[in-house]
């Protein structure tokens, strides 16, 4: 089935990939295994075995946990090796992966390619002149990404063994795990538009897997739905896009597409915004943009280690791996870019907003996540790809970090409400407090990235955010391709100045808000009770290895990509310089082609002090002010303390009534046109005419029939001999 | 091998099977009539298999047709297996078979589903099994026989043939109100096929006086000269028919009355193949005979309306029914939409996606039946309200559901997507705005199937009967097992399919925009056949 | 001999009256066995039309007598278990009762 492969040849020698393909296949392999583990684990044996007390499946509930209205059900038979088993193959097929990737990454890292290589398995749809083929393409983009993934995918996964072993569907879960890590490689592996969409919409099963896999609270199964469906909203997007590209373009592959783009279709022209546009939709169905972000939040249903890899460090930024891979296109499409920027930013500043008031520590980082994606696709947006590209990297960092790190809280403070049997919501701040004492590890960690986020140097987020941020002012100044281009008549200077402005802003309240979380759930007097305090305690190594791990690539993550020539950023230079703009170049030397092409050379970019002082006093004042403002000594139980009321506190609690807004606006008159549709088209209208046809038919048939078929034979006779008269008269006459 | 699976005799031996396994089946009695139904079932899936891979794509054979003014001769037409046997020579009615790539995987589709069909039905039919599977098989042989008929007559005899069984299967094993879904399903078929009567003797009639040689033959009709007017009022009687069987929007009302009273088997089999019948005669017959009428601008509008409408308006009303079977019924008329978007788009993509759209939906619709039959079985009922939660009482059950589920949608790396997508491609190239909304209904697809499966097989386990409730046995592995393995062969490696159905498809293609550039209906489409003879 | 006595009609009036007698019984009775004998009457008035005409016509009409007593003999074993079936299921043999092909 193997055509061929490709090799590459690079400034420095030639690259041959190395297992390219068993990159993607172990995941698969890994899914497989588990899948039919957890069917066979399921499989009822002969004697029915009892109730068994489910811990962690009252654990699952999280928030709204209820221990002892598990209704009874029949529990899988555990064997030796259903715990054991899973526990070796998941992460083991992740962490093979990502040492096969290490090792093409070295391999790349030699070459220095200036060309994708793309490795042809088979050929997929070749109907006419559509030509996909089910291969796979390496570059350096899509090399970052695979590591990630299944770098900070084989943390998780460690972390999963430690966090959900005593679950019921352990290896079901695992299952779903790998079967997402399989996917989303294809998505960044994939070498054409569609094979990237079946990752994309792979990654969308596992998600709607995932938030439902305690599929027995309606909630949770609910929310896996919203997800999907909303997903499919944008992945309608990708696929008007798709058709857009081949009927002016003619192909669908990656390397055909960008280097007929600028040839084939005009600069700005309707083509290229249209698909730019209807891509973004896909992006922010994805990615959890304004207006389809809705999902995300709720997503948080989930196992909180499937929160950290797929609803913070790997999927959701598939839209900005999505704008990225497509640079040409966009770059191309200034318009469509302003689009993208703005929307970007003011996802950014309306999430961090909700976050804000949020009393769950998962919904805090959910709206966290939903702005710092807000951040990536301004970046993104306006042109500043690799700035993009960073943030998603120490994003995956720090967030993976902190998610995995409220996953630790929550296991502890559900242990610890377990033991007593206390009902209480072990997701809930409000019944944390001081932990710090308790959970040291997850104290420190969680510290370290929260810092990250809120962009104090020297840690990740510091630079990654800067970039953006930077990135924006300097557009404002007009080095930006989109710098030329206008938004509804409002120059594409402005319009940058406007999105440094709010991501500013969005970027004091992301300080705040962590601050905010950190006080209340680390600092001040424990608000748990007196009984489960002495239950509090950290988890097992499985669970503490991948979180400082984490905390270490949050800490250092951002030396990768140091701007010499900016002011202070540049103090961080150790030789290594802006590396990881070095190693995307090729990537994004499409895009720059484009620029050259049509806009001719840009503006030399002047660095100023200010925009860095600025962020450096925001990313520390957020936290001081966070620290100053708020008393977490003052704090009482969920129970206790009562709900916000005043008006703006409400209205950021209940995140701006969109979700109600949205059920009003859409959800319900779908259903009602659908009701109508159901019963007064179908069964009113068109069965109406057909059933009434055929009964009007009837009755005429009945009328008249009566009256002439008595069923009495005399009158039959009658009319025969009538009959028989009036022939014999006709002869004779 | 590739001799024996050339020659006419294999089609022969699919018509014939089912019929002596009807009469075998019958005689067998009540206990073993099962047995003997799978029996036949299984031979003649085996005896179909090879016909995949003997499949030559560019084979031409020899028919019996018009080869000079009044004369009966030989003519090379692009099909294999093709047989000539004369039934009724005096009125030009022959025995003529042939199969090309449209028509091999409707049969190998029909061949497939009938092993499982009679699967399907081990337990669920208690009562007059041996009338049953006589049913069930001489069905077969009318579906096979429609599918490969090259002689209109013969194709009209099949078409037929069709209706009683099924309206048997659906009034003597069916639910509640099963007596009133059989009769709608009668009525409006029959309707439908009464005007294709006429037309095929007007054609007849047509052919006989240009000519003087009385022919059915389809080699004879499609190069019959045909003026405009002709052509679309032929054409209208002709897509009549063909539309109710579809079903297309307004005439799709029998489908859900019919799905819900028919017994499991009865529901795949409708699903499965017999609304193939509808759009393969859309294929096969309205658009080579009439090319110029269905390429009028008026007949492609009117088409992609009630292909938009069916996808759209279908999965809107499937999301608000209570009852999962009425559910997946209205489904199969969100999809078969796309059928027909695909068809009326005239392009390779569109039509060799709408093909495609139909074995996928002929997998992946008759799996959903069979598992709703399965839990039908074990709880007698098919409101999703009465279930909830059975995933963890039914985890192969569960399983399976979302993978049949998700097929029906669409997802990557099923059947659906590879279809549905083209069939997009396609249609976007002749009519961007109809595609737009047609991607609506990827949309669509999850708003009604999520629910349906959140409320089976998620939520509470809340019913005590749901509790002790069986997971599927291996029998019932046996039904979904090769279905599932098929979903994703054509998900992940469509080429086998797509390359042999391509042939067939270009010439029609071609056939249809020769007519377009050209809209002389003297010259009319002439699939690879050589012109009529013109009169002496 | 016989025929040299009678009127040359004779025959062929007895076998009209006979037929009206007959027909008028079908037409007036309501008692399933007695609408059965009319029937006879009937088939026998033909009979007799045809033996009447056998000197002249041949010996076609004496033989097809035979048929037709033949059938009536049938016709009257169906025919009776036909009531009997219905008087079963009715209690009565009055026709007026009977009217089962009706929808």
């Amino acid at each position: 089935m193997l055509q061929h492969t490709t090799e590459a040849v690079g400034a420095h020698g030639t690259f041959h990939p190395f297992l390219l393909g068993w990159i993607v296949l172990l995941p698969l392999l890994g899914f497989l295994i588990n899948g039919v583990l957890a069917l066979m684990w399921w499989r009822r044996g002969p004697a029915p075995a009892g109730p068994e007390p489910s811990e962690q499946e009252a654990h699952a509930h999280g928030g709204d946990a209820h221990p002892g209205v598990e209704e009874q059900h029949p529990a899988p038979l555990d064997k030796p090796w259903t715990r054991t088993l899973p526990s070796l193959v998941a992460p083991g097929v992740v962490l093979a992966a990502f040492a096969i990737a290490l090792v093409n990454f070295w391999g790349m890292l030699g070459a220095e390619l200036h060309e994708p290589v793309i490795e042809r398995y088979w050929s997929w749809m070749p109907v006419g002149s559509l030509q996909v083929d089910a291969a796979l393409q390496l570059d350096q983009l899509s090399m970052l990404m695979t590591l990630i993934i299944t770098g900070v995918g084989a943390l998780i996964h460690v972390f999963s063994v430690g966090y959900m072993r005593e679950d019921p569907g352990y290896p079901r879960y695992m299952a779903y795990l790998n079967l997402f890590i399989f996917f989303m490689l294809v998505l960044v592996l994939g070498a054409s538009y569609p094979v990237m969409f079946v990752g994309w919409e792979g990654v969308g099963l596992c998600s709607y897997l995932l938030i439902g896999f305690w599929f027995k609270e309606q909630a949770n199964a609910d929310a896996g739905k919203k997800a999907f469906i909303v997903n499919r909203i944008g992945d309608a997007g990708f696929l008007i896009a798709m058709m857009l590209m081949f009927a002016n373009l003619g192909t669908l592959s990656f390397s055909e597409v960008f280097a007929a783009a600028p040839g084939g279709l005009a600069y700005g022209g309707v083509v290229v915004t249209a698909v730019c546009l209807f891509l973004f939709l896909g992006a922010a169905g994805k990615s959890a943009q304004i207006p389809l972000y809705i999902w995300l939040p709720d997503a948080m249903a989930g196992p909180t280690p499937v929160s950290a890899l797929i609803h913070a460090a790997t999927m959701v930024t598939a839209g900005v791996y999505l704008v990225v891979r497509s640079s040409v296109l966009f770059t191309m499409a200034p318009t469509a870019s302003l689009v993208v920027a703005l929307i970007g930013a003011l996802t950014a500043i309306f999430a961090a907003t909700i976050g804000l008031k949020q009393w769950d520590i998962k919904k805090v980082l959910a709206y966290s996540t939903v702005s710092q994606l807000g951040f990536m696709f301004a970046a993104v947006g306006m042109g500043a790809y690799v700035a993009g590209v960073f943030h998603l990297m120490t994003h995956a960092f720090f967030k993976a970090c902190l998610f995995l790190g409220s996953g630790a809280v929550i296991y502890a403070m559900h242990h610890a409400l377990h033991a007593t049997h206390n009902p209480a919501d072990a997701q809930d701040m409000r019944n944390m407090g001081g932990l710090k004492r308790y959970l040291p590890v997850t104290f420190a960690t969680m510290g370290i990235a929260t810092l990250a986020i809120a962009g104090v140097p020297p840690f990740a987020g510091f630079f990654s955010k800067d970039e953006i941020i930077g990135a924006a002012w300097l557009g404002a100044g007009g080095t930006s391709p989109m710098a030329q281009a206008t938004l509804l008549g409002i120059p594409g200077t402005a319009v940058m100045g406007f999105i440094g402005g709010t991501l500013t802003i969005a970027a004091l309240l992301t300080a705040f808000y962590m601050g905010r979380m950190m006080l209340y759930t680390f600092f001040g007097p424990n608000r748990t009770g007196a009984e489960e305090e002495r239950h509090l305690h950290e988890a097992g190594p499985t669970m503490t290895v991948p979180l400082v791990a984490l905390a270490t690539l949050s800490a250092v993550g951002g030396f990768l990509n140091v701007e010499h020539e900016v002011p202070i950023v540049g103090w961080f230079d150790f030789g290594q310089g802006a590396a990881l703009h070095h190693w995307l170049h090729p990537v994004i030397a499409g895009s720059e082609e484009v620029v050259r092409a049509n806009l001719g050379e840009l503006m030399e970019p002047h660095h100023a002090w200010w925009p860095i002082v600025l962020a450096i006093v925001i990313g520390v004042g957020g936290l001081l002010l966070a620290r100053a403002l708020l008393n977490p000594d003052a704090l009482r139980p969920a129970g206790v303390e009562p709900d916000y009321t005043s008006a703006p506190e409400r209205v950021l609690y209940n995140k701006y009534w969109i979700d109600e807004l949205y059920h009003a606006l859409v959800v319900r008159p779908v259903n009602v046109v659908s009701q109508v549709f159901y019963r007064v088209f179908d069964r009113g209208i068109i069965d109406g005419i057909v059933d009434g046809g055929a009964r009007m038919l009837q009755g005429i048939g009945l009328y008249t029939g009566t009256r002439v078929q008595t069923g009495q034979t005399n009158t039959y006779a009658f009319v025969i001999i009538i009959g028989v008269l009036v022939v014999l008269g006709a002869f004779t006459l | 091998m590739q001799e024996l699976y050339g020659s006419h005799w294999i089609l022969a031996a699919l018509l014939v099977i089912p019929l002596i396994g009807a009469l075998a089946a019958f005689a067998a009695g009540e206990a073993n009539a099962k047995r003997v139904a799978l029996a036949v079932g299984i031979i003649e899936f085996v005896v179909s298999v090879p016909l995949f891979w003997t499949f030559d794509a560019a084979a031409v054979c020899q028919q019996s047709g018009l080869v000079g003014p009044g004369q009966i001769g030989s003519l090379p037409v692009p099909f294999q297996n093709c047989g000539d046997v004369a039934w009724m020579p005096d009125w030009g009615i022959h025995y003529r078979v042939g199969l090309d790539g449209i028509s091999l995987f409707m049969v190998l589709l029909t061949t497939l589903l009938l092993p499982l069909m009679v699967l399907g039905s081990w337990t669920y039919i208690q009562q007059r099994q041996r009338l049953y599977y006589s049913m069930l098989l001489a069905l077969t042989t009318g579906v096979v026989g429609v599918f490969v008929a090259l002689d209109l007559f013969l194709f009209y005899v099949f078409w037929e043939m069709v209706l009683i069984p099924m309206y048997f299967l659906i009034g003597i094993w069916g639910g509640k109100e099963r007596i009133y879904a059989a009769v709608k399903f009668f009525l409006y078929t029959a309707f439908g096929s009464l005007l294709m009567l006429v037309a095929i003797l007007y054609l007849f009639f047509q052919v006989r006086a240009l000519v003087g040689t009385p022919t059915f033959s389809y080699f004879d009709f499609i190069r019959l000269p045909l003026t405009g007017t002709q052509q679309g009022w032929l054409f209208l009687a002709f897509a009549l028919a063909f539309a109710v069987k579809v079903p297309m929007f307004p005439f799709h009302t029998w489908l859900p009355a019919a799905h819900v009273q028919a017994p499991t088997a009865g529901s795949v089999v409708l699903a499965g193949v017999l609304l193939k019948m509808g759009t393969y005669g859309f294929l096969r017959f309205a658009l080579p005979l009439f090319p110029h009428a269905a390429t009028a601008r008026t007949t492609v509008t009117i088409a992609m309306v009630l292909g938009l409408i069916g996808i759209i308006y279908a999965a809107m009303v499937a999301a608000v029914q209570p009852n999962a079977k009425r559910l997946v019924a209205y489904t199969s008329v969100a999809h078969l939409g796309f059928v027909v978007l695909g068809i009326f788009a005239f392009n390779l993509q569109g039509i060799q996606g709408a093909l495609l759209v139909m074995i996928g939906h002929g997998l992946s619709t008759p799996m959903l039946f069979f598992l709703l039959g399965m839990l039908y079985e074990r709880r007698h009922s098919y409101e999703v309200g009465d279930f909830g939660g059975l995933a963890a009482s039914m985890p192969l059950f569960a399983t399976m559901l979302v993978f049949a589920a998700m097929a029906s949608i669409g997802l990557p790396g099923t059947s659906g997507f590879v279809s549905e997508f083209l069939v997009l491609l396609g249609t976007f190239q002749s009519n961007p705005f109809v595609a737009l909304i047609a991607t609506a209904g990827v949309i669509f697809a999850a708003y009604y199937m999520l629910p349906m499966v959140q409320r089976t097989i998620f939520n509470r386990l809340d019913r005590r009967e749901n509790h002790a409730i069986a997971d599927l046995n291996s029998r019932e592995m046996a039904i979904l097992v090769p279905l599932v393995i098929l979903i994703l062969w054509i998900g992940v490696y469509p080429r086998p399919f797509l390359d042999r159905m391509e042939p067939a498809a270009t010439a029609l293609v071609e056939g249809l925009q020769n007519t377009r550039l050209a809209p002389d209906p003297a010259r009319v489409a002439n699939v690879g056949v050589p012109p009529m003879p013109e009169l002496p | 001999m016989i025929a040299q006595t009678l009127p040359a009609n004779a025959g062929l009036y007895l076998s009209a009256i006979l037929f009206a007698i007959g027909v008028a019984g079908v037409m007036i009775r309501r008692n399933a066995i007695i609408l059965f004998m009319c029937i006879e009457l009937m088939l026998n008035a033909a009979n007799l039309a045809f033996v009447w005409f056998s000197p002249f016509a041949g010996v076609q009409g004496q033989v097809f007598v035979f048929f037709v007593i033949a059938v009536a003999a049938a016709e009257a074993a169906v025919g009776l278990a036909i009531i009997l079936a219905v008087f079963r299921h009715k209690e009565t043999v009055n026709i007026n009762e009977f009217s089962l092909l009706r929808f």
